[in-house]
């Protein structure tokens, strides 16, 4: 994805080498024929189909995934503004305007929904992309390659494991006769009931989402370490660089294409909810609901629970546009420093 | 003086240890075995470095190690405890001694679980579902990328951009649940599991550019020997592409295998994979709000149950794990590096 520009133009090049030299001389014939000039781009586009047809039959199951699985859903987003319910067609059965976003817009529960969502993200963002450019550069400066294959396969490991599993997890490690609270009671503290305090939340998702993603979050960095050049490690050697000047100012502005490409990614991901959204979704009861009720679980529980489905498209489709704004945004801004961009 | 002299050799030991090393790799690839230890060329001069090294730097390292046995420990210490669980009695849960090693070792626990019909039922529906999705999704995937990465194709400026845009714009939960179970009809039936997840934008992307990487020389040949591109496809390109086949073929496996949301939304209780199994049996802790003695004691019967499944859920996983495991990094690394 981030790097098809770049393998685009190189085959393009390569193409027109090879390529362009017989499509020329087959223009100039067909300038000859009757229809000239017009009637040229419509036979190169028939000539190119009857070479190429196999790759479109090849493309044509995929294609319709695409469009039946993937765009239809989204011109389904249409109920947010007509009046869905079991047994109408998917598009809908009457106008209704804006009335559903009026309706989400004021109530407080949307907006706690809203909130939650943003400080979700933002506390597991701020603590997790740091950490994960340090744990890379700390993988980095091992010099013995069976113990970093070791470290790197055991902490890739979780992300491996289903959510499911993951939030059983947590339940049981936080639970009054787990190991945390085991802890606890051997310094003489009180067992806390973890999962259903709402104070401890964030805490719980956050410290579970780096276990969960620690490791792997590394890969990206360390594919693109593995790419610099060791002769500028050796220059600034050479020039009495210490190490950590060598970290600081050869490996960081190396991988710094890497860093704003992963840091636009979650940027977009502000609002959305991704795999958050399943183990929020396992681990929140109704007791911690004013801290774990995310947009997304608010989509579902209005939506699939109580058979509000235009509502909660409405919802739904919000949440997808202000993506789509965030990611754009960001990328821009990304591309604006540092040139690098997703599309 | 003496300072530059010593700089000047450290850098001459170097660049002749990156020769050796070099040259070393040559005859590897010549010999075409892969399994010969290649050191890198900082192994190889690390010795004499060590010497030279800055007390700082030394301290550095030793912190560096224990933050890694750290991190590894740390990772490692849920499943160890989850094991642990699932081997130990009830009584020693209850109390909550376990922690490491199972305390009253029994698999009671494992024979309860796997005496259960529905327990194998779900499993065999996960194996079913992870078998037939992998090959579909995988065949589907290689067919769109292929023909993406051909740049010559005129409608590739149409059709990328496309494909592309699912990434970062989705019709949403509610439009997708109407249409797979109402539009669709596939309300508690079994392909609702599937189809859905059928095809992986990002996977797509990950399969084209290592077709735009791999060499077209073979697929130009197969042309010309009167080839069509559908034997060109799956003659000459498929055979070759192991690697990215083998790096597709896990990660679609994991997905479908640790699925449940699908099963949640659209099956009814005899198609369940175990994922929504086991969904059901940890939701009833997590609902639980009385944290009275009775239901703590209930609780913890349940944790036993609960952690054998798990168990049981992630061991194909993890034991094909460590096997696998490059794979999975050389896929990674396909979509991210940059040069």
């Amino acid at each position: 994805m981030r790097d098809d520009t770049h393998y685009r133009i190189a085959s393009e090049k390569e193409m027109s080498k090879k390529e362009q030299k017989p499509a020329e001389t087959i223009i100039e014939i067909q300038d000859m024929l009757p229809g000239g000039q017009d009637a040229r781009k419509r036979r190169r586009r028939s000539m190119h189909f009857r070479r190429n047809w196999e790759f479109y039959v090849m493309m044509l199951v995929p294609l319709v995934f695409f469009v039946v699985i993937r765009y239809v859903p989204m011109a389904g987003n249409i109920i947010a503004f007509r009046r869905y319910y079991p047994g109408a067609s998917i598009f809908g059965s009457e106008n209704s305007g804006l009335k559903y976003f009026k309706m989400f817009i004021g109530q407080p529960t949307f907006w706690r929904a809203f909130f939650n969502t943003l400080t979700l993200n933002i506390s597991y963002l701020v603590v997790r992309f740091p950490l994960t450019l340090i744990f890379a550069l700390l993988l980095n400066e091992i010099r013995t390659l069976r113990w970093k294959k070791f470290v790197q396969t055991v902490s890739y490991l979780p992300h491996f494991i289903s959510t499911v599993i993951v939030a059983g997890m947590i339940i049981q490690f936080v639970s009054l006769g787990g190991p945390v609270n085991q802890i606890l009671q051997y310094f003489g503290k009180d067992t806390v009931h973890f999962i259903i305090e709402p104070s401890w939340f964030v805490t719980i998702f956050v410290t579970s989402g780096l276990w969960q993603s620690l490791g792997w979050g590394t890969i990206l960095y360390l594919a693109s370490m593995a790419h610099i050049n060791p002769n500028l490690y050796e220059a600034a050697e050479v020039d009495g660089a210490t190490h950590l000047q060598r970290v600081l100012h050869v490996t960081i502005p190396c991988i710094l294409p890497t860093i704003a490409t992963l840091f636009i990614l979650d940027i977009g991901g502000l609002v959305g909810s991704g795999m958050a959204f399943e183990k929020v979704f396992l681990i929140q009861n109704p007791m911690t609901e004013e801290v774990s009720e995310i947009l997304s679980t608010y989509v579902y529980k209005m939506g699939i629970k109580q058979n509000l489905y235009s509502y909660a498209t409405a919802i739904g489709l919000f949440e997808g546009v202000i993506n789509l704004i965030l990611l754009t945004i960001a990328n821009k801004t990304v591309k604006w420093l540092t040139g690098t961009s997703l599309w | 003086m003496i300072e530059n002299e010593r700089k000047r050799k450290a850098v001459e030991s170097k660049d002749a240890a990156l020769h050796y090393r070099d040259s070393f790799t040559s005859k590897a690839i010549i010999k075409g075995n892969e399994n010969i230890k290649i050191k890198t060329a900082d192994e190889l001069v690390i010795r004499k470095w060590n010497k030279r090294e800055s007390l700082g730097y030394r301290v550095f390292r030793v912190f560096n190690l224990f933050f890694m046995i750290l991190i590894s420990a740390a990772t490692l210490y849920p499943f160890l405890y989850l094991v642990a669980q699932s081997f130990s009695s009830e009584a020693a849960i209850v109390s909550g001694s376990v922690t490491i090693f199972p305390i009253g070792f029994n698999i009671t626990t494992y024979i309860s679980v796997l005496s259960k019909g529905e327990f194998l039922l779900y499993y065999r529906n996960t194996i079913f579902y992870t078998l037939v999705g992998t090959t579909s999704s995988l065949f589907l995937s290689a067919l769109l990328a292929y023909p993406l990465s051909k740049s010559h194709l005129k409608a590739n400026k149409f059709i990328a951009p496309f494909v592309i845009f699912t990434m970062y714009f989705g019709g949403g939960m509610i439009p997708t649940f109407v249409l797979i179970a109402r539009g669709l009809n596939l309300w508690h039936k079994w392909p609702a599991f599937i189809i859905p997840a059928l095809i992986s934008t990002y996977y797509v992307l990950l399969m084209r550019a290592f077709f735009i990487g791999s060499p077209h020389e073979l697929e130009e040949a197969g042309e010309l020997d009167g080839l069509s591109q559908f034997g060109v496809f799956f003659r000459i390109v498929l055979p070759l592409s192991k690697p990215i086949m083998a790096t597709m073929t896990l990660f679609y496996a994991v997905s479908y295998w640790n699925n449940w949301w699908n099963a949640f939304l659209y099956l009814e209780k005899k198609d369940w994979p175990v994922a929504y199994y086991l969904r059901t049996i940890i939701s009833y802790a997590a609902t639980s709000n009385d944290p009275g003695d009775v239901s703590a004691e209930k609780m913890q019967v349940a944790a036993n149950i609960k952690s054998t499944a798990m168990v049981l859920m992630a061991l194909p996983i993890i034991c094909a794990y460590p096997l696998v495991q490059r794979y999975y990094v050389q896929g990674m690394m396909l979509g991210g590096v940059k040069e």
